[in-house]
């Protein structure tokens, strides 16, 4: 055990957390738009949209995360007309690359969290509301998007564990988040458990700080 | 469309290979994972606190650690081990372990978590009754779980287990990293040479998805076999 590579390691780690949780809070919170989305169109009773959007979120589940982030990270610079467009502006960049495949990733898991969540609301709170007379929009922001927050926040506390985890894939993309750093020092120092003892725990502390925000979230929306 | 021929025009007959290599990887690691899960869900559900606290801590670590640094660990670390322990046996000459036994072990391990938590799941919610009941007949103990308890428990366990086999699946693709050329490391290779990375990625992904298209039909056939009668 080299206590000393693991001391002189924590700084550095310490600081490539801030990228990680750059990249996890920015591709939850496009995620969560792009989710939303995609749960609503979900509901849509028109065939074609709701194949779509079955569609998106099932060619999202079912292939790697590395495989979208490799297709645009390196294939969409292949095109030589996204060159050419203002979109090549963020799209050169490894960080935006791999946050776009997050939100898109995270996305998709979210729609059917969301879905999943809508499904599950009372059809009698809408009647009941419908007959009060609140207008349609209304029910959507004041009743069917509170009750459906309280559904899906264990799951969802689920997902965002899930992508934390995924932001380690940023590090194939040449970002150094905190598995980039840990990559590096452990192949200049060849002291793989040391360097994994560090990084794992900072990987376990957000881990229970998120673990803890949710159990104090589901606490303040139980209105049981 | 030329670039999959099959032969030394395209890149067909080895992304087949490829893709043969990906399942291989992806059903040694389950099954690695099941051999863990054999170990640590009785100790999940052992009374000794000690036990109990050691297989906690293997599925809280694994499942709050990052795939790629597990990876990166037993890539790195590997050899190293095996070398540590042959010389306590004293062998000394260096060790090479081969890049698939590194990456089904380490993704075995991440399965084996994921797995441990199912069956403990499973296995909890299995009625008590169930156990009094077999008893009172006179079966005995090992029979019991055999042909009482185990079925029942894996009609629970199939739903997740079969998230637990596509959660494998994917991490397959991390493995690239270590040079063992499956899917994705195969796409690398071909996306180098040809400089299309597009359409190789892309391909990649409709592979993937193909994969768990079909095993998903494979399972919910097993599925529909053990919830006979419910």
């Amino acid at each position: 055990m080299d206590l000393e590579l693991m001391s002189s390691s924590i700084p550095k780690l310490l600081s490539a957390t801030v990228v990680t949780l750059k990249l996890l809070s920015l591709s939850l919170f496009f995620g969560l738009f792009i989710g939303l989305l995609f749960a609503i169109l979900r509901l849509n009773k028109n065939i074609i949209i709701n194949k779509f959007a079955y569609g998106y979120s099932y060619v999202f589940r079912g292939t790697p995360l590395l495989v979208q982030i490799f297709i645009i990270y390196f294939g969409f610079g292949q095109i030589e007309y996204l060159r050419s467009t203002i979109l090549w502006v963020i799209l050169k960049e490894p960080y935006w690359c791999a946050i776009i495949a997050f939100a898109l990733n995270t996305g998709a898991y979210t729609s059917e969290i969301l879905r999943s969540a809508f499904q599950t609301i009372k059809p009698g709170f809408i009647e009941a509301a419908k007959s009060l007379g609140i207008k349609n929009k209304i029910i959507f922001y004041k009743i069917q998007i509170p009750i459906a927050i309280k559904q899906s926040l264990p799951a969802y506390g689920n997902e965002i564990i899930l992508m934390l985890k995924g932001t380690s894939l940023a590090s194939t993309v040449t970002l150094m988040d905190v598995t980039g750093v840990a990559k590096y020092i452990i192949s200049t120092t060849f002291k793989p458990i040391e360097v994994f003892i560090v990084a794992g725990s900072i990987y376990l502390f957000i881990t229970f700080i998120i673990h803890n925000l949710i159990k104090y979230l589901e606490k303040k929306f139980s209105y049981q | 469309m030329e670039l999959l021929a099959f032969g030394k025009t395209g890149w067909g007959d080895e992304l087949f290979i490829a893709t043969l290599m990906t399942i291989a990887v992806s059903i040694t690691a389950m099954f690695i994972g099941f051999l863990f899960a054999l170990i640590f869900t009785p100790l999940k559900l052992s009374k000794n606190k000690f036990l109990n606290l050691i297989a906690n801590s293997y599925t809280t670590v694994i499942r709050g650690v990052p795939e790629l640094l597990v990876i990166y660990l037993f890539f790195f670390g590997g050899s190293g081990a095996v070398m540590f322990v042959a010389s306590i046996f004293g062998y000394n000459e260096y060790i090479e372990i081969n890049a698939f036994i590194t990456g089904s072990c380490a993704i075995g391990i991440i399965s084996g978590a994921y797995s441990t938590e199912v069956f403990r799941g499973a296995l909890q919610s299995i009625d008590k009754g169930q156990y009094e009941a077999s008893k009172v007949l006179g079966i005995k103990k090992n029979i019991q779980f055999i042909k009482v308890i185990m079925p029942q428990m894996l009609r629970l366990a199939i739903p997740n287990l079969s998230n637990v086999w596509q959660i494998t699946l994917k991490d397959t693709s991390l493995i690239s990293v270590t040079g063992l050329v499956e899917i994705m490391r195969q796409s690398y290779i071909a996306a180098g040479s040809t400089r299309d990375p597009l359409f190789f990625y892309s391909f990649a992904a409709v592979l993937y998805l193909l994969l768990t298209f079909v095993s998903m039909k494979l399972i919910n056939r097993l599925e529909l076999k053990y919830s006979r009668g419910h």
